[in-house]
């Protein structure tokens, strides 16, 4: 039996085990004050869960308010941060929903669930808004590739994610799979999805009118992951505790699949006034999300949950993360219909609420109050912390350590063989192992997928209209300086979305970090959110939501900070999307943007000597958003036949892709230092292919924009040649570029 | 002319087969699993996806979906039938093609652009093509080796049942590279890969699967 | 309430690559002098009252029609006594 609200003011001495569930002392005495008595035990369970900082950001809050106070003006923006997903209008009538979401811990823990059911999340958060799901990226992070936790934990990964992923019938169209050994123990499995809603059908997440009722539907309520929000997401691994692995949720995706289909058929049919998706905190969150989104109040009678494990006790009911169910509040004169649709779909509804006027969130127990409180201090006004925070003392050694003094190859052949070396390297080497263990091409809108530069779908198929994404981090240049880092995510992002023939609108960010108890930690938290909220209001894009993920430690050793960014543009008319492929032989080769000396954080200073050192390449986001008008006008008028950007690897590792894409080779001369030339990740460049009777058109609006460009060679035979230092053949290319992932996790 | 497409609980091709029937120049009708009618269509598609999340085996629960009922009945009397990936794992299911189709040897899901020789132009899906062309289709299955004892691989290939076969290394450890099958009449027709995804130079790999499309379509015309 | 289980196992000359695999895996852990692996399912059927003739006869249908594919794979019907 559940203690009831009148048990626990009879009581008012009770010890409670707030410490337990992760409630800090005065955390808890604010729960006391704001109720003006001692929680009941449910009461305990929702505020614990709800105040965890997976939950309630309550470290990350203070930063985060830059990327409102700081957003672009844009009208684009149709719904901001705050919601389940921001949206964006893209025309026509049209608007997009996307966002990235963390689900890192699960995934250490049970590999294959954890990462399946981090899918299944972000695809209830978008279905949220109204919208239809349409595709599905991931970014991922591990440990050294050659680590023995890396091929416990990548192939049940990627399983996962196509084992969910490939059921729901979503193209999986990108993302981003990095190998560094500050991911040991920490992987990082980010989950994004983009979803397309007609403007007058987007949906809110909020509760209003009186009497309205709330409708819990879609899979019943079992044991999974209890406690799985304040216990997994909120507390870091370490030896002291190794046994602690709490319940994973379990995913099913045929479930998912139908409740997609269930959704838009309610949608279709206007007979929701609010919509919420049941994720982490299960109804705790939802019911207090929608109650106080909402301008009334909101029982709920617990004991109708249908439940799957028929043991549980309330609380736990309360706080169980079962997954691929959802909560829609409906007006009672659209009751029936709204079933009739749901048993159409063979899916499980059940009234268990209402909206009515008493401004409380209360909780009925075959009866019995076990909950009565106001909702907006469950759902938002938890905790906010200024956490400490300070420059590293380690941050000015880490930065004059510089890559200067790293032997660098000499000769033609040493050049060959650096070359041969990064290209099997396993950042930079082919991610088809990954990838084509997803299905992108299930809904046949796909227009670019993996491993292009951005996923493009297509959106309608009447007028072509269609989004470009891509996601980018790197955790090694936002370690030698967070505020350049963050920034340096957002340009590679924006660059590849620009390269494809898109428009970049806005961002969507995934903050993976180490503790925020950290003052190390948490400046470099503050710096990343400072510079990328610097650099969204330069290039023009608003962030529209994302996540916060803290703890990835391991001890007190930290991940590399990654902010991970997602960027979307819109594609006027998908049929001009540009492919990073050479489709030709006797093409002008040109090169777009300056190259400099900048090799700190790079990935060959990484790869061939182990070294992370002096700072990252210099941010131009004036450069970057020049090259993008370049790159829309180029895409618009047909006046390059292939283009990719430069990013990790340089100039030569772009080359490679371009070349062994559809099979035709290259031979390109480089000026200066070829090394310099050949493998510096210098920013706001890219590599076209262009059709010899365009070349000058191209060079004129180069030049219009102030993109520096120059031709650097043509596209041809069966090698990737650079005069004067080296030839490789594309067989050989190949076998090293798409030998090392197969051969380490067959 | 009019090409059904039924939509099972967790089919995922459906659209995509709507519209490489309605780029054929066809009329897609849409069938759902609890129907107990065809709807008068001239021939229908079996799609590919995971009908009722195909916990059981791929295909299983979907063999005895009310809307088999007429199907299975129709097939037998001469209705043209493809069924692509979980559409050919459920024919099977129905004893409408022999043999089965389990697990890939790799055990890994695949999706690939995947090379393909048409072995039989003499199906009512086929006949736009000429045996011995080869074309490439998405495939992408996680249960796509297909199996059958050596008498029936025999009997398939002495009468000129076998639609497709892989090019290349095979895909999935299917037996003898087996892509595809026909019934001794040559209207129902299994294939794993998907030709519905190589019907627009936009999103797939090629065009060469609009002719399974168009062969129906046209022999319905000649009728 | 008695239990009647339902083994399904592929038939001997049809691959299984999940037994594969995990005999594959074995000696890796130590697991040595094991021959071969074969990996089915099994169906625990809670049945109402009494398993007579007639109710077993009942399930072996159920297992040839649905729980098992009869071209890929064999079954074995038992009673489990409580």
């Amino acid at each position: 039996m559940s203690e009831t609200v009148k048990h626990a003011e009879a009581t008012p001495e009770t010890e409670q085990p707030y410490r337990e569930l992760g409630l800090k002392d005065d955390e808890y005495q604010r729960i006391r004050e704001i109720l003006g008595r001692r929680p009941t035990s449910a009461e305990l369970a929702m505020y614990s869960v709800m105040w965890s900082e997976h939950c309630s950001y309550k470290s990350s809050k203070v930063h985060l308010r830059q990327f409102g106070d700081k957003a672009p003006e844009t009208d684009a923006m149709l719904v901001g941060i705050g919601e389940n997903a921001g949206v964006v209008d893209i025309g026509q009538g049209w608007a997009v929903t996307f966002k990235v979401e963390s689900h890192n811990h699960p995934s250490y823990v049970e590999p294959y669930q954890g990462a399946a059911t981090g899918v299944g999340g972000i695809v209830r958060d978008i279905m949220s808004m109204g919208a239809r799901p349409v595709a599905v990226m991931d970014p991922l992070r591990f440990g050294p590739a050659d680590a023995a936790d890396t091929r416990r934990v990548l192939p049940g990964v990627v399983a996962g994610i196509g084992g969910y992923g490939n059921c729901l019938g979503l193209p999986n169209i990108g993302g981003e799979v990095v190998f560094d050994p500050s991911y040991a123990g920490n992987p990082l499995v980010n989950a994004l999805c983009v979803g397309v809603v007609r403007h007058e059908d987007i949906k809110l997440a909020f509760a209003s009118g009186s009497g309205n009722l709330i409708v819990l539907f879609g899979a019943a309520t079992g044991g999974d992951g209890i406690g799985g929000v304040s216990v997994l997401a909120s507390e870091t691994f370490d030896d002291a505790h190794p046994t602690k692995r709490p319940a994973v949720q379990v995913g099913d995706p045929f479930m998912e699949k139908v409740l997609i289909e269930c959704c838009l058929d309610v949608f279709a049919a206007d007979l929701v006034v609010g919509i919420q998706d049941l994720g982490g905190a299960g109804l705790s969150c939802a019911t207090s999300e929608l109650a106080s989104a909402g301008d009334g109040g909101m029982t709920v009678w617990l004991d109708r949950v249908p439940l799957r494990d028929s043991s549980l006790a309330p609380e736990e009911i309360l706080m169980s993360e079962s997954q691929e169910r959802m909560c829609a509040v409906v007006e009672p004169a659209k009751l029936d219909a709204f079933l009739e649709i749901c048993a159409t779909w063979d899916v499980l509804a059940t009234v268990i609420g209402e909206v009515d006027g008493s401004g409380r969130l209360t909780v009925q127990w075959h009866g019995d109050t076990i909950v009565d409180v106001p909702p907006r201090s469950v759902a938002h006004d938890g905790p906010v912390y200024e956490r400490p925070y300070a420059r590293p003392s380690w941050q000015d050694a880490l930065q004059a350590n510089d890559p200067s003094s790293l032997a660098r190859p000499a000769t033609g052949d040493e050049l060959r063989a650096t070359v041969l070396d990064l290209v099997a390297a396993p950042n930079l080497a082919s991610k088809s192992w990954v990838t084509d263990q997803y299905d992108r091409y299930v809904l046949g809108n796909t227009v670019l997928a993996q491993p292009e530069d951005a996923g493009v779908v297509r959106v309608d198929e009447t007028t072509h209209l269609g989004v470009a994404l891509a996601t980018d981090g790197n955790g090694r240049f936002a370690k030698l300086d967070p505020y350049a880092g963050a920034q340096l995510a957002l340009s590679e992002a924006y660059r590849n979305v620009a390269v494809s023939g898109a428009l970049p609108l806005a961002v969507t960010d995934c903050l993976n970090f180490g503790s925020p108890e950290d003052p190390d930690v948490m400046w470099q938290f503050a710096e990343a959110t400072r510079g990328l909220a610097d650099a969204c209001l330069e290039l023009g894009v608003p962030v529209t939501g994302g996540n916060v993920s803290f703890y990835n430690q391991t001890g007190d050793v930290a991940i590399n900070p990654t902010p991970v960014v997602g960027v979307l543009g819109v594609v006027d008319d998908v049929r001009r999307r540009v492919s990073i492929g050479f489709g030709a032989e006797g093409e002008s080769v040109v090169l777009l943007g300056e190259t400099r000396d900048e090799l700190g954080g790079s990935e060959w200073a990484h790869h061939v000597h182990g070294h992370l050192g002096g700072l990252p390449p210099r941010v131009d986001l004036t450069a970057e958003r020049a090259l993008g008008r370049l790159m829309a006008e180029a895409a618009g008028g047909s006046l390059v036949s292939a283009a990719h950007d430069l990013s990790d690897g340089g100039l030569v590792q772009t080359l490679v892709e371009m070349a062994l894409r559809r099979g035709i080779g290259a031979t390109v001369t480089v000026e200066g230092d070829s090394f310099v030339a050949l493998l510096s990740e210098s920013v706001a460049r890219a590599v076209v292919a262009v059709p010899a009777d365009r070349v000058d058109d191209l060079l004129a609006r180069a030049s219009a924009h102030g993109v520096p460009a120059t031709v650097i060679g043509r596209t041809g035979g069966d090698a990737l040649v650079v005069e004067g230092a080296f030839a490789i053949g594309l067989a050989e290319l190949r076998t090293a570029h798409e030998g090392t992932l197969p051969a380490l996790f067959r | 002319m009019k090409v059904g497409v039924i939509t099972f609980p967790g089919s995922l091709d459906d659209g995509d087969a709507a519209r490489a029937v309605a780029l054929a120049g066809g009329d897609a009708v849409r069938l759902w699993h609890a129907d107990a009618d065809l709807r008068g269509v001239d021939a229908v598609v079996l799609p590919g996806g995971f009908s009722y999340g195909d916990y059981l085996r791929c295909g299983a629960i979907a063999r005895f979906a009310p809307v088999m009922e007429p199907l299975v009945d129709a097939a037998k009397g001469g209705l043209p039938v493809l069924g692509i990936c979980n559409g050919f794992q459920v024919l099977c299911e129905s004893h409408l093609l022999p043999g089965a189709l389990i697990r890939n040897d790799h055990r890994k899901f695949v999706c690939r652009d995947q090379g393909l020789r048409i072995e039989s132009a003499s199906t009512v899906w086929t006949s736009a093509y000429d045996v011995g062309q080869e074309i490439v289709a998405p495939l992408k299955n996680g249960e796509g080796g297909y199996v059958a004892d050596d008498a029936t691989l025999d009997a398939l290939e002495a009468e000129g049942r076998v639609v497709a076969r892989y090019l290349g290394d095979n895909p999935n450890g299917s037996y003898r590279a087996i892509a595809g099958v026909a019934n001794d009449r040559g209207n129902v027709v299994g294939l794993m890969p998907h030709p519905e995804h190589a019907v627009e130079d936009l999103t797939g790999p090629s065009t060469d699967g609009l002719g399974f499309f168009t062969s129906v379509l046209k022999g319905l015309v000649g009728v | 309430m008695a239990r009647v289980v339902v083994d399904v196992m592929l038939k001997p000359e049809i691959l299984d690559p999940q037994g594969k695999a995990v005999h594959q895996a074995l000696p890796r852990l130590g697991y040595d002098g094991i021959a071969a692996v074969r990996q089915g399912k099994r169906f625990e059927l809670e049945v109402e009252g009494e398993v007579t003739e007639e109710r077993l006869a009942q399930i072996r249908g159920a297992a040839e029609t649905l729980l098992s594919n009869p071209v890929i794979e064999d079954f074995t019907v038992r009673v489990e006594e409580a």
